[in-house]
């Protein structure tokens, strides 16, 4: 055991994560890493709906559920509206001190197939925090392309082939259509920065009213990388500013993490991944400049610099 | 009290006796007067309860079904286009086993575009495990709501319930109509109190992934409950009449049925018609009665066999057809019948489809051209140049 | 009459499902530079690293050898060796 020259400071037992384990999330899942981070910065007095994806399929194989407060799966895109019933429900039944409502779903279950129910519920200013898990496609069915895959990226349904280099489109900014909506509070958040996220959570938490959290988790099957570079991967992703955290309060932006002098070239952050292999060719030359220039872009939109 | 009011009204006032918890509303063509007088009611203050414009019918059935999650009880009403758009959640409201009630304003499917009555709407959904009642007038497709929620809500049951009134014929029709008091209702339906729910105080997951070694009984647990409801369907209409001293029937009904020979078989608001239509028939000597589907799922056919026990040809007149198969009821009546010692001769004949018009000399003609004679998929009063025959290219036998 | 049931289940169930029989590599908590940080705690996606005041571990029942704590760990006190059985 080490020295240490400052006074130690007793830190409180490890308590049984609000996800815990024995879910048949893959090794080195971001996501499964990123809810575990969201539910246990909530705490146990949630009421909590999740889409169908892989979240939800890898936590609740019956009779195996690795979720600790009270949790329902409902269908793919309506996690939204499945949490404004039951955020209703509360209300009228005079109930709701006894928790708080969060809708969960993938990028697809999110942006793609579930925007309708989100926009709804953001719209009707429910009480609920909506946090979305972007591992950029549809994962648990097996890598295909979704609206908030990363331009150039292979999916099974975006392969890179003679006459394409993969996703030839560019994520959605669900982070600017949530705060549209003109919420209290819209942010987008890492794995690879995780008491940030957490602290993100408690923080929307506070607030009444619908909020949003976007987090990006990296997924080593999807994205073709070895386990262990789950944090590392989406840390390098924040600093070559492909995705940029930010958070925005009744639309306007109100704070960014800066990439400044930890700014990291777009290479640093593809090349540690199978499905941009393909860019990092000499032929993927013109395409590793047009993924320069749209993390460019974010920085200026945002002003990471 | 009597009101002369609108159908549409009539349920509203209904609805709102039932003290719904949550209600999600989304307009169609001919359900939208139930939402914007709810919606009043709400305004009002008469009705305490969370009322949510939503953004499709879709998100109105993932509302109510994550309200009842949560222990609420909940309402929303659709028809048509409506009905399927929330189909995949009507699967997941039964298989979830969340007594919820909505109202289907029965109107045929696009494409064409159609907004008028028929009932193919409801057919699309009669696999999905939800109980589906068909109201004959104003008066009962009121009172169904009170009845629905308590079979629904019945710990034995935990069972979703399709109201289907016909629409604008029922939703759109001036009735006079007996609307209850509070007190009454809350006598006959009690607070919604469900075993299990979402709750902190007791932490459950829901809507799990059921692999193959686990979903098969989850089906044959709906089939068991849907064999179950049938007397509680009769219970909760009997409890009914003994409270507020109206019944339609239970699972079925019958009119002038004891001694007759031929017997209409019909659900909804074609019962009225063949109601008058009976009774000149009667005048003229004619031995004939009616058999009112009233509960199409669970379909009662015990009690079809037992009513129609002595009467010797079955004249299906329906709002609905199976492309590739045949009418709906006139294909389940007919296997209703199957292998028992008493076998009816059934004839199907398929009317009112995209709210045409069904009147009484149309029943005329086919009570008197179906005689002794086995007709199957008879459309009718269809245009001449269309459809060949008084009874288009229809299979007639005998 | 039957009683409904549409497959409910108490919180945590899934401890029965002993996912450390997945794992490849194995991490080893040296217990020699450890600085109470916890961020291999923090960081573990099966939430199955146990202990506390500067001696932690993988809970081997469930650890499925993904190795994110050893590459985290900011002072180099956990290795992954391969698994051995």
């Amino acid at each position: 055991m080490s020295e240490t020259t400052k006074t130690k400071k007793i830190k409180p037992p490890i308590t049984e994560s609000l996800l815990t384990c024995g879910h048949r999330a893959c090794s080195g899942c971001g996501e499964s890493l990123g809810a575990k981070l969201v539910m246990d910065a909530a705490g146990p007095n949630n009421i909590v709906t999740t889409a169908t994806g892989c979240l939800e399929v890898f936590s609740t194989p019956y009779p195996e559920s690795a979720w600790r407060m009270p949790w329902i799966h409902s269908l793919f895109e309506n996690s939204a509206a499945v949490a404004a019933g039951i955020e209703s429900a509360l209300k009228a039944l005079g109930r709701e001190d006894e928790a708080n409502v969060i809708a969960q779903g993938g990028d697809g279950g999110t942006a793609d197939i579930g925007i309708g129910c989100l926009s709804g519920m953001l719209e009707r200013g429910h009480n609920i925090l909506y946090v979305c898990y972007d591992n950029e496609a549809y994962m648990n069915t097996g890598v295909q392309r979704s609206g908030l895959t990363p331009y150039d990226a292979r999916t099974s349904t975006s392969p890179p082939g003679t006459e394409s280099w993969g996703n030839q489109h560019q994520k959605k900014n669900l982070l600017e259509i949530a705060a549209a909506h003109n919420i209290p509070y819209a942010a987008t958040a890492s794995v690879g920065y995780p008491s940030d996220l957490m602290s993100k959570v408690k923080k929307a938490l506070k607030i009444k009213g619908p909020k949003f959290l976007m987090v990006h988790v990296p997924c080593p099957l999807g994205w073709a990388y070895k386990t262990e570079l789950t944090i590392e991967i989406a840390k390098i992703a924040v600093m070559t500013g492909l995705f940029p955290i930010v958070e925005m309060e009744y639309n306007k932006v109100t704070r960014v993490r800066k990439v400044g002098k930890n700014r990291r070239p777009v290479e640093d952050y593809l090349k540690l991944q199978g499905r941009f292999r393909h860019v990092m060719t000499e032929a993927g030359k013109i395409e590793l400049e047009k993924i320069r220039l749209i993390a460019q872009a974010n920085i200026d939109k945002y002003g990471l610099e | 009290m009597r009101k002369l009011i609108e159908g549409s009204m009539a349920v509203a006032e209904l609805v709102k006796l039932c003290r719904p918890n949550v209600i999600a509303a989304y307009p169609i063509t001919p359900q939208t007067h139930i939402v914007e007088n709810l919606s009043q009611f709400v305004a009002d203050g008469e009705l305490k309860g969370e009322f949510l414009n939503v953004e499709s019918e879709f998100g109105a059935a993932s509302v109510v079904l994550g309200a009842s999650a949560a222990g609420a009880r909940s309402y929303s009403t659709t028809t048509s286009q409506g009905l399927l758009l929330m189909g995949e959640v009507l699967y997941n409201i039964s298989g979830l086993r969340l007594p919820v009630v909505i109202t289907c304003a029965n109107r045929a499917i696009s494409a064409p575009i159609n907004i008028w009555n028929d009932h193919s709407d409801a057919m699309t959904v009669r696999d999905a495990g939800w109980i589906m009642l068909f109201a004959e007038d104003n008066q009962e497709a009121a009172d169904m709501h009170p009845q629905a929620y308590k079979i629904g809500e019945d710990p034995n049951i935990c069972l979703p319930v399709l109201i289907n009134m016909d629409g604008f014929i029922l939703t759109h029709a001036f009735e006079p109509v007996d609307i209850p008091d509070q007190k009454e209702v809350d006598d006959y339906l009690p607070k919604y109190k469900p075993s299990e729910f979402l709750t902190v105080k007791d932490p459950r997951t829901f809507g799990m992934l059921a692999e193959p070694q686990w979903y098969a009984e989850t089906r044959y647990k709906l089939f068991e409950t849907h064999e179950d409801a049938k007397q509680v369907i009769e219970k909760t209409a009997d409890d009914f009449k003994d409270k507020f001293g109206r019944y339609y029937g239970g699972l079925i009904d019958t009119y002038r049925l004891d001694d007759a020979e031929r017997a209409f078989v019909a659900m909804g608001s074609l019962i009225g018609t063949l109601k008058d239509v009976v009774d000149d028939l009667r005048d003229k000597g004619e031995k004939v009665g009616i058999l009112k589907i009233r509960s199409f799922r669970p379909f009662p056919k015990e009690k079809i066999r037992e009513v129609c026990a002595d009467v010797k040809e079955l004249i299906v007149t329906e709002k609905a057809f199976s492309f590739g198969l045949g009418g709906v009821l006139q294909e389940e009546i007919r296997a209703a019948f199957y292998k028992q010692k008493h076998q009816p001769t059934v004839s199907g004949f398929v009317l009112g489809l995209g709210g045409r018009d069904i009147p009484p000399a149309t029943l005329i003609n086919i009570y008197n051209g179906s005689k002794g004679k086995e007709i199957t998929n008879a459309f009718v009063d269809l245009r001449p140049d269309i459809a060949p025959g008084p009874f288009s290219a229809a299979s007639v036998k005998g | 009459m039957s009683k409904p049931i549409q497959l409910s289940v108490a919180p945590g169930t899934s401890k029965a499902n002993k996912t450390g029989s997945w794992r490849t590599m194995r991490p080893i908590f040296k217990h020699d530079t450890c600085n109470d940080c916890r961020i291999c705690v923090i960081v573990c996606p099966d939430a199955c690293v146990i202990g506390g005041d500067f001696v932690y571990d993988a809970n081997l029942d469930y650890c499925k050898g993904c190795g994110i704590c050893a590459h985290e760990c900011p002072v180099d006190d956990i290795d992954m060796i391969a698994e051995v059985r």
